[in-house]
């Protein structure tokens, strides 16, 4: 038997107490990974946002190139009704959880193109968690879009049940 | 370099000239209203004719008269590379009509007649691959025609679009 190592005496600098909820969000909004997909004029805002000038990586958001290495996307531009489906494609790929972000005027409500082949909003599409107005969106606007994202995400809950669902 | 309407007509054979229903000379751009049955042997002329050498299709669009009858125009634009000068000319076509396909005189006339097939759904005889272009294959009507609503039909993508589906017509 070797030497029991006892507990440190100062416990205060070495645990500390929190809920799951706090740790999982706190983990998940530090890393939102959106997808590397842009659609029309608002892509070139966005591309600006990422890059060093704006730098969206000091919120630790990064692009990637894979829907499934990714768990935000950014509507970026007008939806046509021909690529919808491939708009949704893209988020069905996205593993959970995941959020999206409607970026510009067109991906919110179709903007000016009421027409015959524009999707009137991206909502019709896939569920948006965070609109950000503008044609298009300053970078700043976007940037506010993702925090407002991590806000969200801060305020809701990790677990599918309800905690009473647990004791049932 | 510009070429005008007089010296085109004059460089035109019997056989072409024919062809021509009227011919003027909007701001200075010599234009031809071409019998549609007969557009592709007029074209093949006026590129193959070293005076004339209209080696280059522009652009080939369609126009919607409705409700004139007839109601469909068909429009190229030529150029020639050689001689730097230009063409216009024109189809009238009865609605449901044919027009022949220019694409074995020109083959960039292949995507541009696709385009107004997709369109307007004027539909070009002997066109090697016929079908939409910009729209999705299962799109239902021509968009660019005057009785299609801006707004398209209402779908699941579309709340403020019209009642109903288009009308069955080519």
């Amino acid at each position: 038997m070797g030497k029991l190592i006892g507990p440190p005496n100062d416990l205060s600098n070495n645990l500390f107490f929190t809920t799951v909820d706090k740790v999982v969000n706190w983990s998940r909004r530090s890393a939102l990974w959106p997808e590397t997909f842009g659609i029309a004029c608002c892509a070139i805002e966005m591309i600006a946002t990422g890059c060093s000038r704006y730098d969206l990586d000091r919120f630790g958001v990064v692009f990637r190139s894979s829907p499934r290495q990714c768990d935000v996307m950014v509507i970026a531009g007008t939806v046509t009704k021909k690529f919808a489906p491939v708009v949704k494609l893209l988020y069905d790929q996205m593993a959970e959880p995941r959020w999206v972000i409607a970026m510009g005027t067109c991906a919110i409500s179709g903007g000016v193109y009421n027409t015959y082949a524009v999707v009137q909003g991206s909502e019709r599409i896939v569920p948006v968690d965070v609109h950000v107005p503008g044609c298009p969106p300053r970078p700043d606007a976007l940037m506010h879009g993702f925090l407002m994202l991590q806000e969200k995400i801060k305020s809701g809950r990790t677990r599918a049940e309800e905690p009473s669902a647990l004791w049932q | 370099m510009a070429i005008g309407l007089q010296s085109i007509l004059d460089l035109l054979d019997e056989r072409v000239q024919s062809a021509v229903v009227e011919s003027h000379d909007p701001l200075g751009m010599p234009t031809l209203v071409i019998d549609a049955e007969r557009i592709v042997d007029v074209c093949r002329y006026l590129r193959d004719t070293p005076a004339l050498g209209f080696d280059f299709l522009c652009d080939l669009c369609g126009v919607d008269f409705h409700p004139q009858t007839p109601r469909f125009e068909v429009v190229y634009h030529l150029y020639s590379i050689a001689h730097k000068h230009r063409l216009r000319l024109k189809c009238k076509l009865v609605e449901g009509t044919k027009i022949p396909s220019v694409t074995q005189v020109w083959n960039t006339a292949n995507w541009h007649e696709r385009e107004t097939y997709d369109m307007y759904g004027i539909v070009f005889a002997d066109h090697p691959d016929l079908r939409r272009i910009y729209m999705w294959e299962e799109f239902e009507g021509w968009p660019m025609r005057k009785d299609f609503p801006l707004r398209g039909y209402k779908d699941q993508y579309n709340p403020f679009g019209e009642e109903g589906s288009p009308p069955e017509s080519t």
